[in-house]
């Protein structure tokens, strides 16, 4: 028998892209379709791009630049960061997305920039995040940006895939971040390390387009190179009114060979948290029910969509933020603060107590808009819980969904959100 | 090419946020100022240590988990450290220490302790420990990214060959 086995979705991508057949371990240059940077890493990519000699970018319709880790800038020093992205932008045509305009890994998709079947990559770890839309996407560097964004093209080690096969219904309660949690927690911070994730599944396939874009947001956290779902008819529905692009849609042969099968079982997952100081120290929330909390955050690349708010305001509308809690929300874009507003959620919000800043990365990454103080709990719909992650080493970040982080906001300590649901007490 | 320094031992899952904090990468793009910085969070002392003399970062698994920071391997080199061992690497740290010309390393740390004196002989594939008396093996890199470390890096391989010559 010389029958040749079949490809998963990052073999099939990167053959594509490639023009040749790549199998998991070959090493390939291959085309990029879009190539992304943020204000923590694009000036780097600027200065590596003029280094190189380059002397224009491979495409400007297929770059752009995001300002959204310290939006708008809290610093002298940053400023001339984001003016150095500005003039860059005018001087190659490369699209600058300015202060407001909302997190990279939303606005990338958002806009139509990325089509289901494409191959790119991001000066930013969570690139990853497109997987979820059948984009095969991973984070690089900024030399590797300046490189993609001078050439159209970079080198990648064709990687082995891990299936994660989710089945059933989650519970009422619980959502795709509390799924991502929980496998976090079971395959360890480097358990993808070089890998692909490739998710499927009824679960998968139940979730709404935004709720899995939550889990290949996090495929990072397990070190993977991609977290790569099918394109179906929510995907290709999610596209419309969004850009020029066609998706052409990459399905796994049926046939194709994996390194590992992993199997998780919907209906068992409850609401979980990542506890200090690292996304795989997971557990389910009954181990920290009541924990006193000082800082609650709704946004993110993670979890700041629409249905984010959503959830999060359906728990808080008629309901206050407890006494001496603090509770920030940033809306992912600019587009889902607009609609979040003519749907009354942003209204719900500030009723309860929240302060509302701009759509950006501030509050995750430490750079403004909600440092914690020393020694202070915070509960955060994001995707990292690092030492000083939030800008101050003394503080202990504990990672949640929206719906957990409603419902502990309201009490002042980390609260069971099923309570809220279908089944609950209230 | 042979690296010998002094051994600086750490952990398993040293992230980037260990090795330069968000709250440095994003003001300013000075990499020797920001160098002073490096590791703080587990050793305070380790930029002052390190810079006079040079040395080899020892650490466990998972070497540079988390974000796409550049910053990681640049303070690393701009605090005089001249290479990283560790029985692991998150890939995009490993990425962007080749194309900033960072020797990277995967070997069983765990027979390495602080303060050892290394000699690492890249072309060999092997480790001397001076100090012990023993020889720690490894896989040399694959081609592509030898010949990028080789180059000094993506940058000089870009000016060197006008692109990618892989």
């Amino acid at each position: 028998m010389s029958e040749i086995a079949g490809k998963t979705i990052a073999e099939k991508i990167l053959s594509a892209h490639a023009g040749m057949d790549a199998r998991a371990g070959d090493i390939v240059v291959a085309d990029v379709d879009f190539v992304m940077g943020q204000d923590g890493t694009s000036p780097l990519a600027i200065r590596a791009f003029e280094r190189m000699g380059a002397e224009g970018l491979f495409d400007p319709k297929k770059v752009a630049l995001v300002i959204d880790h310290s939006s708008p800038s809290p610093l002298e020093g940053v400023s001339a960061l984001h003016t150095i992205m500005r003039e860059f932008g005018k001087r190659t045509g490369a699209k600058v997305y300015d202060i407001g305009c909302g997190v990279c890994h939303q606005l990338i998709p958002e806009q139509g920039h990325v089509v289901p079947g494409d191959l790119m990559v991001g000066c930013d770890s969570h690139t990853c995040t497109y997987g979820a839309l059948n984009v095969f996407s991973t984070g690089v560097g900024s030399t590797d940006g300046a490189a993609a964004m001078a050439a159209g093209k970079l080198w990648f080690k064709v990687p082995e895939t891990i299936r994660v096969v989710a089945e059933g219904e989650l519970p009422p309660g619980s959502f795709s971040k509390d799924l991502v949690l929980h496998l976090a927690g079971r395959l360890g911070a480097d358990g993808a390390t070089y890998k692909s994730l490739e998710f499927s599944g009824s679960t998968i396939d139940d979730l709404s387009v935004e709720a899995r874009m939550t889990i290949s947001n996090m495929a990072i956290e397990m070190g993977a190179k991609a977290g790569l779902m099918r394109a179906d008819a929510k995907t290709l529905a999610w596209y419309e009114g969004r850009g020029e692009r066609t998706p052409a849609p990459v399905d796994p042969d049926l046939d194709a060979v994996y390194c590992d099968e992993v199997p998780l079982d919907a209906r068992t997952i409850g609401p979980h948290v990542a506890k200090p100081h690292s996304v795989d120290n997971a557990a389910p929330i009954e181990e920290v029910l009541g924990t006193p909390i000082a800082q609650g955050f709704l946004g993110t690349c993670t979890n700041g969509r629409f249905e984010d708010l959503a959830i999060a305001a359906g728990i808080l509308a008629g309901r206050k933020v407890a006494d001496g809690v603090r509770f920030i929300v940033a809306p992912a874009s600019r587009r889902i603060y607009l609609d979040a507003m003519e749907a009354g959620l942003i209204q719900t919000l500030v009723e309860a107590g929240a302060a509302v800043v701009t759509p950006g990365c501030g509050p995750c990454v430490g750079t403004h808009n909600g440092v914690p103080s020393d020694g202070e709990n915070v509960i955060s719909t994001a995707n990292r819980n690092f030492k000083g992650r939030m800008g101050n080493s003394n503080a202990f970040i504990y990672l949640a969904s929206p719906a957990t982080v409603a419902a502990s906001v309201i009490e002042g300590a980390i609260a069971d959100p099923r309570q809220y649901f279908e089944g609950g007490e209230r | 090419m042979t690296i010998a320094e002094r051994a600086f031992k750490f952990g398993d899952d040293i992230n980037t946020d260990y090795i330069i904090s968000g709250k440095y990468k994003f003001k300013s793009t000075d990499m020797d100022d920001m160098a002073t910085h490096a590791m703080e969070e587990l050793d305070p002392d380790y930029f002052a240590k390190v810079k006079p003399q040079g040395g080899i970062l020892v650490a466990g698994r998972n070497f540079g988990m988390g974000s796409s920071r550049e910053q990681a391997p640049l303070v690393l080199i701009h605090s005089n450290t001249k290479a990283v061992l560790a029985k692991s690497f998150a890939r995009i740290f490993f990425r962007n220490a080749i194309n900033t010309g960072l020797p990277v390393v995967e070997c069983d740390t765990d027979l390495i302790d602080d303060g050892d004196e290394l000699a690492l002989d890249l072309e060999a594939g092997v480790v001397h420990d001076h100090t012990k008396g023993i020889d720690v093996p490894f896989a040399p890199l694959p081609p592509v990214m030898a010949t990028l470390l080789a180059d000094g890096g993506l940058v000089e391989h870009f000016r060197k060959h006008g692109g990618f010559a892989l």
